[in-house]
């Protein structure tokens, strides 16, 4: 069975994000870029799996600027097969990248595709459902859990009350959650390995789909701040303010 | 403009997510409240009750229990033919949901909307809640989900909606229900609460964070949270994170032991009406944002707060 991995390049994890001062947007000009966190478990789920036998390819796929093929790399480093280059310049809102890697699963038929549950740069949590949606194709997401139980997929999810486990029809779509797994760290030789590891260039005109946004920004502002307020010197000033507050008998 | 609002529901009683989401679909338009589910025509009942809702349509169907995706979308799209929005709860259930009918329907769904400027205008918040964006959409249905703590939760009583049977597609066949563990508890459920106590990783393991924080809640009848790094380093189970990857909260105090105040927690509980931090390091980020702070030792200043109070 072949899995299906779409990474997306992002600010990297650390990095704080600002506002433009004109409002249009987070400057991104020499800021850190890495592969957006959920998709680094997505790709470490993959891995896991093909150890365990349950896989026997990974192909990543990712939609963006060239530079992209930074992130790919680090997929292939951590142990991906090879990976495909969807290159565009335009910031590819989840819908588009959805129909973009509905047209690659036609193409690859992958038994499984596992993906982030969301992007740390738009917080959009769409994209796989949206593949799910196009595809036929059940979903599990935000999985803290995956196991493949014959011709079906057991996914535990996380949701707002605790756990849930749902049964899917093979192939499926899957949305990683933070506990799946802690993802690996790349080898310098298997960095080295990844260099000559293959990568399709592609671009959205390849597959067919209109890929023009839906959404128009018209402004990013900062959020409000809150003010400090002040500090307390002891417990027991803390439980009389919280007593004026009427927290406390 | 007639709108469709996903109602969740538990045991009859709708969540206070939805009574929220019932809020922002007003500023809309009409408001009709789709409730789902085997059994579904008692919460059918309370759903009438919710102020501003016009119409309830239910689908008292096995296929829908658990809120299968798979199944409701289906149902929903069928729907959405005479509505011209959809809104859905922020919540697990919503941000699952949604995004599938979106596809369907070929709209470009608006995640975690914030406020209502028009009616095709919101704010959303982005990079984790350090900004927010304004943005038009051009589709001509929408598919909202909704940050429930930035709405004002609608009455659960004093409407008197008219109550419609529905029905959608039969079971897709795609996916089944196997179980749930859901965490019991006494305490009150984390995003209604109105007292939260939340712990970080300056607990230091599993233990003490039960040992010094649950007494506290229980002190004040709070629900317990924790902050991710707490839940990354298994001191909690993952239900009770807050965060932009967890809960999104807003209780009336909110109490931070030994939480830095990352600004992905904050994203999740900036908007607490008051908030008290305990934490050693007196410059920690969280006491930027706190209006009651105390600077000290946690596993001294906790048991005798809990004494204390």
């Amino acid at each position: 069975m072949k899995i299906l991995v779409p990474v997306k390049r992002v600010i990297d994890y650390n990095v704080k994000p600002r506002v433009k001062l004109d409002g249009t947007g987070v400057d991104l000009a020499n800021v850190k870029m890495s592969m957006n966190p959920f998709d680094e478990i997505a790709v470490e789920e993959a891995i896991r799996l093909k150890e365990k036998g349950a896989a026997s390819e990974i192909v990543v796929v990712s939609v963006g600027v060239q530079k992209a093929q930074e992130t790919l790399r680090t997929a292939l480093a951590m142990g991906a097969d090879r990976a495909i280059l969807i290159q565009t310049d335009a910031e590819v809102e989840p819908l588009g990248v959805a129909k973009l890697l509905k047209a690659v699963m036609d193409e690859e038929q992958p038994g499984i595709v596992l993906l982030g549950k969301q992007a740390i740069d738009d917080d959009c949590n769409q994209t796989g459902q949206m593949l799910a949606a196009l595809s036929g194709r059940p979903q599990g997401t935000f999985a803290s859990k995956v196991e493949v139980e014959g011709e079906r997929l057991e996914v535990t999810r996380e949701v707002d009350g605790g756990l849930e486990t749902v049964s899917l029809a093979l192939p499926a779509i899957v949305t990683t959650d933070l506990r799946l797994n802690e993802p690996r760290y790349a080898s310098l030789p298997n960095i080295m390995k990844a260099k000559s590891k293959p990568l399709a260039q592609k671009t959205p005109a390849d597959y067919g789909v209109d890929i023009a946004a839906r959404l128009t920004t018209l402004k990013v502002t900062e959020p409000a701040r809150r003010e400090a307020g002040i500090k307390v010197g002891s417990v027991d000033e803390l439980v009389a303010r919280l007593k004026d507050l009427g927290v406390a008998a | 403009m007639s709108v469709l609002v996903l109602i969740e529901q538990e045991g009859g009683s709708i969540k206070d997510a939805s009574l929220a989401t019932v809020t922002a679909a007003r500023q809309l338009g009409e408001v009709h409240a789709l409730v789902a589910g085997a059994g579904a025509s008692q919460a059918a009942q309370a759903a009438a009750q919710i102020q501003g809702v016009a119409k309830v349509l239910v689908a008292d169907d096995a296929a829908y229990a658990h809120m299968l995706p798979e199944n409701v979308a289906p149902l929903i799209v069928s729907l959405m033919a005479s509505h011209d929005a959809l809104l859905c709860n922020a919540t697990s259930v919503g941000k699952n949901v949604a995004p599938r009918v979106a596809a369907l329907l070929d709209v470009m769904q608006v995640s975690d909307i914030l406020s209502v400027e028009g009616a095709d205008t919101f704010t959303r918040p982005i990079y984790a809640g350090n900004a927010i964006a304004t943005v038009k959409s051009s589709d001509a249905k929408k598919v909202l989900t909704v940050r429930g703590t930035a709405f004002a939760k609608a009455s659960a009583s004093g409407g008197s909606a008219s109550v419609e049977a529905v029905s959608g597609p039969a079971d897709a066949g795609l996916s089944r229900f196997v179980g749930e563990e859901t965490s019991a508890s006494e305490r009150p459920e984390l995003t209604s609460a109105k007292i939260i106590v939340s712990g970080g990783r300056a607990l230091g393991s599993s233990d003490e964070f039960h040992r010094l924080i649950d007494p506290l809640a229980d002190k004040l009848g709070a629900a317990v949270g924790a902050s991710r790094a707490a839940v990354d380093a298994g001191y909690a189970p993952n239900d009770y994170q807050v965060g932009q990857t967890g809960k999104i909260v807003a209780p009336e105090v909110y109490v931070a032991v030994g939480i830095s105040g990352a600004i992905q927690h904050l994203a999740g509980m900036k908007d607490s009406k008051t908030i008290v931090a305990i934490n050693k390091d007196e410059d920690a980020p969280i006491f930027q944002v706190a209006d009651l702070g105390l600077v000290g030792d946690l596993f001294q200043i906790v048991p005798e707060l809990t004494q204390t109070l």
